[in-house]
């Protein structure tokens, strides 16, 4: 190296003396620390080789740069702020740390070829020597020592180089004992460091940019890690523990930062999940690499725990719901109770009304003014006293129940008010009184019901009576009634059976009038003269004209008795004709009238009474033959389909009958009827009333045409079924 | 046992009644017995065994019916035509007389020859006498 060499300002100043030397070898070896030792060796030459103001400048740990250490007859902050670039190979205090001898700058002058480096001790001329570790030693310079003697001279290079070389040897020395102090804590930290990792159950572990694991605890290490004993299906698991771990963890690194999440893992050993909590920090590896610190807290516990709190709470909820539902309920119902409510504690104060019993014991609110507000108050206040009372009571009483009555004041209107108050006891344990409900029952109604209850009743029992008496006047009536009607019943009785016997008695001689007026005729008893026979005949014909009225007269009875028997059977109409002509044969023949009977086909059979069918036809004809003169005598039947009817018509050409006697010719007894019959010295007058009513009786009618002098035609008109009553 | 003529038990209480009817029916060539109540006509039936009996009803003692009912239920009468007459116009009476058993009912007032013919188509053409 060309570098100049001033001239040694003190030439050889007593340096040399090795008992000096040997001085600051003991101050060196004596010292323990590099700022201590570089002190005491710029203190030494500041004594022995006139360096009055010099400094020690080391290179960093990292070796990047060089920076000042101690100073002596130097400002210490000078000395701290100095710092040099060891990358600046061109500073000639990096050339210097690079050497092996000490250079010295000179002050800088005009035509200095070199300029002076930037040092608390310029301008002016100093020395630097590098400090080395020894002779042998390669790895370059430790640091420098900068010293500067009077203005104008050039200090001993010597004296400073193997000063610096002590230094140096000493500073290599301590750096070496504080390496390797520095290496044992470190190796005792790694070792703290390892074992706080596994006293930590916490899985933790460090993983590189590509997931891949660096260090790992025993935690991490059971999850996702195996070795060659590892069976199959822990491996398997391991895997896919690691695909789930490396998968969230590159979630992660994009999110940056430190990050926290949760992780489904697999328990290798049992294969239970295991939920981890992940939390993750970006961690420097060198070199611009970035791995990843994971520690995963198992809180598949705490994950339980959780739930079951979530699940206790929402439970709490339901409950404090239900509860505040049912308390909701409960204040719906006493609210729309009518009746007042109140609830008391143990010390008798009020703790919950409903609006009536508020109405009660509340003054109304904006009432406070005027003279109807103090009157409100007023009775508010003794209806508080008397409910105080009756409370008072109730807790006096042993029975949970209480029941008494009480006049309690519409704080509104002053109206007393009939109240039944009913209390029970409630408890939270036996003998335990928690407080009382009482309902107030407002008896005012109750007692307006009475009232009108037994005006009701008074009315009501009032109408019976009047009833009892209507139905008592009733049954009298009625058991006269029923007296005249068995009265009436057994008069009538006595009647049909009065006539009935009449008409047995009267039959008896008839028999024999009858019967011995027969033999004479028939000659039993010899010839008769003309003109015996004459009155012989005239005998029968009276006695048979008395039987004819006693048999009307008994007929007529029975129909109007409702006795007369109907027998129903079936019969055609030709063989009642032939009955009928049979039995007036005599009459026919008397007459001189031509007497025909016709049935033309078609006319059905006859579902009816046939014997009173027979009275009826017979009598028709006997009447016909009777009141025609000359000429004839029509029978003839005809059937009406439409009606289901058939008639029997009896046609004659004789003396008629006038329209007044056709209106009454049918009454019994009727007097143009009677007087009519009466006049042909013939009949009772009975014979067409008993018709008529027998047609009746056989659900038909008798019809009448007549023309006074022309003829009559009487029709007989019958269903042709009777249906048997 | 034959007989030349047929025999007929007149029984009426009532004695116009009962003459007039013998003596028509002996007239008609009938042999004729009597009876003035029904004790003495069952009697009589049970001892004659007459071929008819025509039988007024309303009898004292033991009425029609009753003889009727008794004859009837004897295996020696109840063979004999047994022909009621009663004075009771009533189809109930007439309904009693053949519940009782009679064969025919005839109400009074009857002319002898009705009653004989009743009694002849009662007792058939061989029983009854030749007609005149």
């Amino acid at each position: 190296m060309g570098v100049a060499r001033l001239d040694t300002a003190r030439g050889s100043r007593g340096s040399k003396d090795p008992a000096k030397r040997l001085a600051l070898i003991d101050a060196l070896l004596s010292e323990g620390d590099a700022a201590s030792c570089a002190l005491c060796t710029l203190e030494w030459l500041a004594a022995e080789a006139g360096a009055e103001r010099g400094l020690c400048a080391l290179v960093e740990t990292e070796g990047r740069s060089l920076r000042g250490l101690v100073g002596h007859g130097v400002d210490d902050a000078e000395v701290e702020a100095m710092v040099v670039d060891l990358g600046q190979s061109t500073d000639p205090l990096v050339v210097a740390l690079e050497s092996r001898e000490p250079v010295t700058f000179e002050a800088p002058r005009e035509g200095t070829r070199r300029p002076q480096p930037a040092t608390p001790l310029g301008p002016a001329t100093f020395t630097v020597a590098p400090l080395t570790a020894g002779a042998g030693d390669t790895r370059g310079g430790l640091g420098l020592l900068l010293v500067a003697g009077p203005e104008g001279t050039r200090l001993d290079e010597g004296e400073l180089a193997w000063a610096a070389g002590r230094l140096g040897v000493r500073l290599a020395a301590l750096a070496y004992s504080r390496a390797r102090e520095a290496e044992v804590r470190r190796r005792r930290d790694v070792e703290w460091l390892q074992g706080i990792l596994e006293a930590v159950t916490d899985p933790i572990l460090l993983t590189d940019a590509q997931g891949r694991i660096l260090i790992a605890n025993s935690g991490a290490e059971h999850l996702l890690t195996t070795d060659e004993e590892t069976g199959e299906g822990r491996r398997r698991a391991v895997a896919l523990n690691n695909m789930l771990f490396s998968a969230s963890l590159f979630t992660n690194a994009e999110e940056g930062g430190p990050t926290r999440r949760e992780l489904l893992l697999v328990n290798p050993v049992d294969g239970q999940d295991l939920l981890f909590e992940l939390m993750t920090t970006p961690f420097p590896l060198g070199k611009g690499e970035v791995g990843m610190v994971s520690i995963l807290r198992d809180v598949t516990d705490l994950s339980r725990a959780t739930a079951e709190i979530e699940e206790n709470y929402r439970r709490l909820r339901s409950a404090e719901a239900e509860v505040r539902a049912e308390r909701d309920r409960l204040d719906v119902i006493l609210s729309a109770v009518l009746d007042p409510i109140l609830v008391t504690d143990p010390a008798g104060n009020i703790v919950l009304m409903n609006p009536p019993a508020d109405h009660l014991f509340t003054a109304p609110a904006g009432a406070g003014a005027g003279a109807g507000g103090r009157e409100a108050e007023r009775r508010v206040r003794a209806n508080d006293a008397v409910f105080t009372s009756f409370a008072s009571d109730i807790y006096a009483g042993r029975s949970l129940r209480w029941k008494k009555e009480l006049t309690l004041t519409d704080p509104e209107s002053g109206e007393g008010i009939p109240m039944e108050a009913v209390s029970a006891k409630t408890m939270a344990r036996p003998g335990e009184e928690t407080a009382v409900v009482t309902i107030l029952h407002d008896q005012s109604e109750a007692v307006e019901r009475a009232r009108l209850y037994e005006q009701v009743k008074r009315h009501s029992e009032d109408l019976e009576e009047r009833v009892r008496e209507a139905t008592r006047e009733l049954a009298e009536q009625n058991e006269l009634l029923r007296r005249q009607a068995l009265q009436l019943e057994h008069a009538s009785a006595m009647k049909s059976q009065f006539l009935a016997n009449v008409s047995h008695e009267l039959r008896t001689p008839l028999h024999a009038i009858v019967g011995y007026t027969s033999v004479l005729l028939e000659g039993m008893s010899g010839e008769l003269s003309d003109s015996q026979r004459g009155k012989l005949q005239r005998v029968d014909s009276n006695a048979n004209h008395l039987l004819t009225i006693i048999n009307d007269l008994l007929d007529l009875t029975r129909i109007e008795s409702g006795k007369m028997p109907v027998r129903v059977e079936e019969f055609p109409v030709q063989a009642v004709f032939e009955e009928v002509r049979t039995e007036a044969e005599s009459l026919i023949q008397a007459s001189d009238l031509r007497v025909t009977f016709r049935v033309p086909d078609g006319v059905p059979a006859l579902e009816s009474d046939r014997q009173k069918v027979k009275q009826i036809v017979l009598n028709l004809l006997s009447n016909a033959l009777k009141f025609t003169p000359d000429g004839e005598v029509r029978i003839e039947a005809r059937h009406e389909p439409e009606e289901e009817r058939v008639a029997i018509a009896v046609t004659d050409t004789g003396i008629g009958i006038s329209e007044d006697h056709q209106q009454t010719i049918f009454e019994a007894f009727g007097q143009s009827g009677g007087s009519f019959y009466a006049s042909a010295q013939s009949g009772t007058g009975l014979g067409l009333s008993i018709c008529r009513r027998l047609a009746t009786i056989l659900g038909g009618d008798i019809t009448l045409e007549s023309e006074e002098g022309v003829g009559s035609t009487f029709t007989l008109v019958l269903p042709r079924t009777l249906e048997a009553a | 046992m034959t007989r030349e003529r047929p025999l007929v038990l007149v029984v009426d209480d009532f004695e116009a009644g009962r003459e007039l009817c013998a003596e028509y029916m002996a007239f008609r060539g009938y042999g004729v017995a009597t009876a003035k109540d029904g004790a003495e006509a069952i009697e009589k039936a049970f001892e004659l065994a007459p071929d008819a009996i025509l039988m007024d009803l309303s009898l004292p003692e033991i009425d029609g019916w009753e003889a009727t009912r008794r004859l009837r239920a004897d295996a020696r009468t109840q063979g004999i035509k047994i022909i009621a007459l009663t004075a009771h116009a009533l189809e109930a009476e007439r309904d009693r007389a053949l519940e009782a058993g009679c064969d025919a009912v005839v109400t009074k007032p009857v002319p002898p020859n009705e009653l004989e013919r009743v009694v002849r188509d009662q007792l058939g053409r061989d029983k009854a006498p030749a007609d005149e």
